[in-house]
């Protein structure tokens, strides 16, 4: 981050490149504070007169994006990646040797102003973690020597820029290839297959159809009926259009598969977008490119550019008239939310993530209130390859209900974390033999908002007709405690909660508070009963699947793991909301007391 | 969104009908749930929904079941032959924990409030019997702003329903409101640099002045004209006198 | 009254914390219903008895609190109460969410400690924050009572009137769950 530079002289070439159109407003703030280092009100007083909204809308929209600051955070922001899979790699100590050595709290900017230090929701680097984000750049497997070495690298003001090119490897990881991730098609090959059947793009919707494939994002949406409801509508207003959305905001802890798509076969889902485009009768394109895989960007602008110089982007592609379309790429900021895909569409509209209320959808309105597909990053590449192969080659794979492949994300303990393509209908017991997991108690599938899965359920399958799973697949052997996993849980959604709805916003901090409370020792019947009145109200009235599932965590392993909550229970039915004892500890400094009469036991 | 839903349609040939808790309630083409319910004299409790704005959806205090599912009545079409349930134990049940868990989230101290018996977050907690907050309070810190000669911002009692955004934005075209932060720190902002309402132009004549269902946006220097035990939802129910006023503005 | 011979009185124990008295002032305006209450009742540990501890003659039937906690003694009391009542009332705004004293919950303690022995005006030569162990510490923060001990029951109001008094205690005494109608719920 430069440090001299100054918000004047960046300012308005940044908001002119952007034609100081509002719906830039996230990736403008992005652009401005990577140039500046943070959001000065001044920055901001700039950006909101420049595309001529009002200020308060301007700051609201940067205080939503956990990535955003509008205060100094110093030239050196260290961000520690804190899934449960980093936790059981040690990311606490790690962080603390780190605070340690820079002299610095973390969550605090360090007092030279330099440095500062803090956690992020899961940054998708779990099969390789303890992971951080220096100035949103990924290092990944970070060790104690690491930290000495990234710390040093701080006190010399080192640029990052300059820092060794083998701190920022990342690994894909490829433990098992199948369709997607062996696939060798040449660029344009399915476009042209597509542009080849006749009489149209009619027929390679037909194709989709009969492929039977659904999104991969987890909710399992009929990909085809998707595109066919967005060609069906008609776009209005004065500029009518439909758009193709690529949701790689991969935002699950525990998934990293797009990550590993975008980076081994960035073609393939560009060609899958560019197929939806031809049949959704789209001219645009957008990805939604979460904040975390920020290094992806330039990897990924090359292969657009190199597409559009085949004559694969662009104007009349493959010769064909009338066939345009290009793809524009869009960083989140961290805000998980962002992968729900109403709030994500907000997003692309420069706004703060918060889900819409539906109907209406996006297929008839989505992105600038247009016709609006959107789809996963591997529903993308899995859709390139039925353009290329047909339908009926795809419903082949997997089971009846789940045809083609799902990519798992595979992490936490076993030999050999990564990433893994199977047919759909693997169980999860195959899964964990293949990766050398032994001695394993649950499997969270699918993520947090997912199910976890203990021993007496291994046989169970990965596909729409059992497990539904987004591709997160985080692996706990028996050593470790279930009721810290889920209290992990609990802070994340905590974290990520966008807080539209009351029972969200507050619930998930109740939530939070009641688990820590329990972890404290200070837990009681009572508590376990509050979680469970807790989820029956956000299970019902939640806007969104964020806080329909937010409890899922505690409910799951309330049913399979209760003695991990019991055991840490005081044997009473109630145990009072605060430390009593710590409550007394101003007073106890202003007073210089530390007699008996200056303690009270949390509980008696 | 049907933009006609901002203004409850009241043609006089309704044809079409959903049953609520049992009783058939006629509805116009365009109508939400909760409006219809409110024009035909059942109440539905509800903070961030106003008759004069778009439906919001986040308090969702208008939890209803819908064919035996839960959805927010505000956002909810009417449609033919809808089972719409309302006053069920569940749902009441429901409605009471969202009450206190806004009452925890914030710093409600009524004894304190100017709005105390004008509040509808009070008047609604008395309806649905809520005894207390229940959960541990979270007691945040929120400064109030008192820079405008007008008008107090006392944003401890604030419920982030939003009303006073969309007033400002969609009636007064001034946006002095907005939303920052997110989850349990999501928090009301004004639009100046300073970040205080006295550097903005808003006016105590304005709609956003008057739309805050609780005591965040308060006029100056009007302090206990109505006693204390006098005022709007003190003798009569808010359930009972929203439907009223919904009835009488439907017969004028 | 055959059934006062054969039913023994409730025992009832009452006191106050952070609170300021008023809700055992507005306890006093059932006026000359205190003459049946006292058919009902006998009253132990309570600031109309002075008995200073509750629970010497064997459990309390029914322990009413106002006030929420703000000190170290506020806990003892209240575990006091729980300890030795088989049902526990909060009365009145204080007590159920913390009321008035917990105003200053916002400001650091720390800060209204040094404002109000070091650095306000008119403070004699020498003030020091006291440090006398015979004087109970307050908390950081003042709390609500169920955020200490359960609480069973909750009678909210700033404070509850005499009539709200007399209705939520006559319905105990009956073992009807108490309950307000819309005159007599109030939070202010």
């Amino acid at each position: 981050m430069p440090v001299n530079a100054n918000s004047d002289q960046v300012l308005p070439a940044l908001l002119a490149r952007h034609r100081h159109n509002p719906t830039r407003l996230v990736q403008i703030l992005r652009e401005a504070q990577e140039a500046l280092g943070w959001l000065s009100p001044q920055t901001l007083g700039i950006i909101a007169a420049g595309i001529d909204l009002p200020l308060a809308r301007v700051t609201g929209v940067a205080g939503f994006y956990s990535f955003f600051h509008t205060e100094p955070r110093g030239r050196y922001r260290v961000l520690w990646s804190d899934n449960i899979t980093d936790r059981m790699l040690g990311n606490q100590d790690l962080m603390q040797e780190m605070c340690k050595s820079l002299w610095l709290e973390a969550g605090h900017l360090s007092e030279d102003g330099l440095v500062s230090v803090d956690t992020t929701s899961c940054t998708g680097m779990c099969d390789q973690g303890p992971a951080i984000l220096v100035n949103y750049r990924a290092i990944t497997r970070m060790t104690s020597q690491r930290v000495a070495e990234v710390c040093e690298l701080i006190r010399t003001e080192t640029p990052v820029e300059q820092w060794p090119a083998d701190f920022f490897n990342i690994d894909n990881n490829i433990q098992r290839a199948d369709i997607l991730l062996r696939s060798s098609l040449p660029p344009g090959d399915a476009l042209r297959a597509a542009i080849a059947r006749k009489p149209g793009a009619q027929s390679t919707l037909d194709e989709i159809k009969r492929s039977n494939l659904r999104g991969r994002g987890g909710a399992g949406f009929t990909t085809g009926l998707k595109w066919e409801a967005c060609r069906n509508a008609t776009g209005s207003g004065a500029t009518p259009a439909r758009y193709i959305v690529c949701n790689a905001d991969e935002g699950e802890p525990g998934t990293f598969k797009d990550r590993v798509l975008l980076t081994e076969q960035a073609d393939l889902v560009f060609e899958g977008m560019t197929v939806a485009g031809y049949v959704v009768g789209a001219h645009k394109g957008l990805i939604y490119l979460r904040g975390e895989y920020r290094y992806l960007l330039d990897h990924l602008e090359s292969v657009l550019a190199r597409r559009r110089a085949e004559g694969l982007l662009g104007h009349n592609i493959l010769q064909q008239p009338g066939f345009d379309f290009d793809i524009e790429i869009h960083l989140g900021a961290g805000a998980y939310i962002c992968g729900e895909e109403s709030a994500l569409i907000e997003s692309l509209e420069g706004k703060r993530g918060v889900p819409r209320n539906r109907p209406p959808f996006p297929v008839t309105n989505g992105y600038l209130d247009q016709p609006t597909t959107v789809n996963n990053v591997e529903t993308l590449a899995a859709a390139a390859l039925i353009a290329k192969h047909g339908g009926d080659w795809f419903r082949q794979i997997g089971t009846e209900k789940s045809a083609g492949t799902k990519i798992l994300s595979i992490s936490g303990d076993c030999a050999r974390p990564g990433i893994y393509e199977y047919p759909f209908g693997v169980s999860i017991a195959q899964v964990l033999e293949d990766c050398g997991a032994t001695n394993v108690q649950a499997v969270q599938v699918s993520g947090p908002s997912g199910v976890c899965v203990a021993a007496d359920d291994f046989k169970r399958r990965i596909g729409f007709e059992d497990l539904a799973t987004a591709g997160a697949f985080m692996i706990f052997g028996d050593k470790r405690d279930m009721f810290e996993v889920a209290r992990n849980f609990a802070h994340f959604f905590a974290h990520e909660s966008c807080g539209f709805c009351t029972p969200c916003r507050v619930g998930t901090t109740l939530l939070k508070n009641c688990m820590d409370k329990i972890h404290a020792g200070h837990g009681s019947e009572y508590d376990i009963n509050e979680i469970f009145k807790i989820n029956h109200l956000l299970q019902a009235a939640s806007h969104c699947g964020l806080g329909h599932s937010a409890c899922n965590p505690m409910f799951d392993t309330l049913q399979k793991f209760r003695p991990a909550y019991e055991r840490r229970l005081k044997s009473l039915a109630f145990e009072p909301a605060f430390s009593l004892d710590d409550a007394l500890a101003q007073a106890r400094q202003m007073t210089g007391r530390d007699d008996a009469g200056a303690h009270l036991a949390t509980s008696e | 969104m049907n933009p006609d839903m901002t203004e409850p349609v009241s043609s006089p040939l309704v044809s079409s009908t959903f049953t609520l808790d049992g009783d058939e309630i006629p509805y116009a083409p365009g109508q939400t749930v909760i409006q219809a319910a409110l024009a035909a004299g059942k109440y539905i409790p509800h903070l961030c929904y106003h008759p004069e704005f778009k439906p919001h959806g986040s308090c969702k205090l208008c939890t209803v079941k819908v064919n035996g599912r839960p959805a927010s009545s505000c956002t909810t079409a009417a449609q033919d032959g809808l089972n719409v349930e309302s006053e069920t134990p569940d749902i009441k049940d429901k409605r009471r924990t969202l009450v206190q868990m806004l009452l925890v989230e914030g710093n409600h101290f009524c004894p304190s409030c100017e709005k105390s018996g004008n509040c509808m977050l009070q008047g609604l907690a008395y309806d649905l019997g809520v005894m207390s907050p229940h959960f541990p309070q979270i007691f945040p810190t929120r400064p109030v702003d008192a820079s405008h000669p007008d008008t107090l911002l006392d944003f401890n009692r604030c419920i982030l329903c939003e009303l006073c955004v969309r007033a400002s934005s969609e009636v007064d075209h001034k946006g002095v409101f907005a939303l920052s932060g997110r989850g349990i720190t999501k928090h009301l902002i004004v639009n100046s640099e300073s970040g205080r309402l006295g550097d903005t132009d808003f006016a105590a004549t304005d709609k956003a002045a008057e739309v805050c269902p609780v005591g965040v946006i308060l006029k100056k220097r009007v302090g206990f004209a109505v006693p204390i035990g006098e005022r709007k939802y003190d003798p009569v129910p808010i359930s009972v006198q929203t439907v009223s006023h919904t009835h009488k503005k439907e017969t004028v | 009254m055959a059934a006062a011979i054969t039913t023994p009185k409730l025992k009832v124990a009452t006191t106050s914390l952070a609170g300021c008295f008023g809700c055992h002032m507005s306890f006093l305006d059932i006026d000359e219903r205190i003459l049946q209450l006292v058919e009902l009742v006998e009253f132990d540990r309570s600031p109309l008895t002075d008995i200073k501890h509750c629970g010497a003659n064997g459990l309390c039937d029914l322990g009413i609190i106002e006030g929420g906690v703000c000190n170290a003694e506020n806990v003892h009391v209240l575990r006091e109460f729980r300890k030795n009542c088989k049902i526990l009332v909060a009365m009145g705004a204080c007590a159920v969410n913390g009321g008035l004293p917990a105003q200053r919950n916002h400001i650091d303690l720390r800060d209204i400690l040094e404002e109000v022995y070091h650095t306000s005006p008119g403070l004699a030569q020498g003030s020091q924050i006291p440090n006398d162990p015979e004087l109970p510490l307050p908390l950081n923060k003042v709390h609500p009572i169920h955020e200490v001990v359960k609480i069973d029951y909750f009678l909210p109001g700033c404070p509850p009137s005499g009539d709200a008094i007399w209705k939520f205690l006559t319905d105990l005494i009956a073992g009807r769950t108490p309950t307000l109608s819309h005159e007599l719920m109030h939070y202010d």
